[in-house]
């Protein structure tokens, strides 16, 4: 029993000493791009304006500040998100009318934790309590589009107002595609196995979390999530860069640019099969925005990337008839096109 | 003791399920782990998130993968 009281009071103490580490974060992100090109031009000693030079350059400069931010920002979620659960998110937002609960819903897509292997549990949970289907699928639509590294992504290498405008609009998109499938009144599409399922009461009494346990939950959530995509996001800059360097200006105007008109919908049509490499996606198409790919066909491209994905239907026809799949993907992919051009319009 | 593993065979509830049985075999206890992926009982314990591990009919932890140690405090180990 001793060496567990041990064990426990190490444990408080290690919790905020990396705490520290955030100022030399900070310190590093601002000397990034002096360092990255005395790298280049002093140490590789590399011709400036060569194909060679500037690939290595961006690659340089983008990876060490795109982990760097992931690192961070994923920190900061996963203390945000130890305030959030489904339970929580599922209280909030019974009985809240149609409307509102479809705002509410979205919002608290971004912050809940999701996971795609827990969809139908979610699901059920919430249709169970009464929660209206256009509620469920708002939160459905926000929880995967709008998450930590998509968002890191495109602030890094994209900038805060892509950033700002992917968030924004994938909010609408959750908003008013939950809305419409809420005034379809498709309940007769849901299996009729899960209506019959009993759910029990959560009986699992919640232990009270201190401060330190939040931010163990940070450190959990940066483990977690940057083993499984620095890899992806390591070989999407390499790509990027790759691209940077030596493929032509103006190379994708033809293709991606704004006066492709076509170019919005097939963008999104491929994108919704690429689903697992969402990571390693967002470098090479921010390099392809350099080459005169529109932003709102790029934007289309990335959220039809992370939120229409093919696992999480596959998951979903389980609890749900396929023509209701159909509808959902549909009303989704439009107003992901209707973004696209609205982009392309505005910019 | 009887120990349920909650989930539908994703990445997260295996490493669950491997945890949870090498903790057993730590505590050196009496216990039977048992894979549940059926949907109805899932939500018969009313969790919303996964993987989740029930002991003796009790939720003890959904949605999260615990270290070992801690798997071993939740099974009455110390």
């Amino acid at each position: 029993m001793a060496e567990l009281i041990q064990i426990d009071t190490n444990k408080k103490k290690n919790v905020y000493w990396p705490l520290f580490l955030i100022p030399i974060a900070v310190v590093i992100y601002i000397f990034l791009e002096d360092g990255a090109n005395f790298l280049v031009d002093k140490v590789f000693r590399l011709e400036k304006g060569e194909h060679l030079t500037e690939a290595v350059r961006f690659f340089i400069y983008d990876t060490p500040k795109v982990l760097l931010l992931l690192t961070v920002i994923v920190f900061a979620v996963g203390i945000i998100r130890s305030y959030f659960s489904p339970e929580k998110t599922r209280k909030a937002l019974e009985g809240k009318p149609l409307f509102i609960g479809n705002i509410l819903a979205s919002l608290l897509g971004i912050v809940t934790p999701f996971c795609t292997c827990s969809a139908i549990p979610l699901f059920i949970g919430f249709v169970e309590s009464g929660i209206p289907l256009g509620v469920t699928f708002s939160y459905l639509i926000a929880a995967p589009m709008i998450n930590e590294v998509a968002v890191v992504l495109l602030f890094g290498l994209f900038g805060w107002k892509t950033a700002l405008l992917y968030v924004a609009t994938g909010l609408a998109i959750a908003i008013t595609a939950g809305w419409i499938i809420g005034r379809l009144k498709l309940e007769r599409f849901v299996e009729p196995w899960v209506c019959e399922i009993k759910t029990g009461k959560f009986q699992m009494h919640e232990e009270k979390k201190t401060f330190a346990d939040r931010i163990q939950a940070g450190y959990i959530a940066v483990v977690d999530i940057v083993s499984k995509v620095w890899i992806y996001i390591v070989a999407g800059i390499a790509v990027g860069a790759a691209v940077h360097g030596y493929v032509p200006e103006n190379f994708m105007a033809s293709i991606m640019g704004k006066d492709a008109w076509w170019s919005v919908p097939i963008a999104v049509l491929i994108g919704v099969p690429l689903y697992s490499n969402a990571a390693g996606m967002i470098p090479i198409v921010q390099a392809l925005l350099g080459k005169g790919a529109a932003l709102g066909t790029a934007l289309a491209f990335m959220m039809s990337v992370i939120g229409l994905s093919l696992p999480e239907m596959i998951i979903l026809r389980k609890v749900i008839k396929l023509p209701l799949i159909v509808i959902f993907i549909g009303i989704v992919t439009f107003g992901i096109i209707i973004v696209g051009y609205l982009f392309n319009t505005i910019f | 003791m009887k120990i349920e593993i909650l989930g539908t065979g994703c990445a997260r509830c295996h490493k669950l399920e491997e945890q949870t049985s090498a903790a057993v075999k730590d505590l050196g206890i009496e216990a039977e782990v048992i894979k549940v992926q059926d949907y109805k009982k899932i939500m018969g314990y009313g969790v919303m998130t996964l993987p989740a591990l029930v002991v003796d009919g009790e939720v003890k932890v959904a949605g999260k993968i615990p270290a070992k140690e801690e798997i071993k405090k939740l099974l009455g180990g110390n």
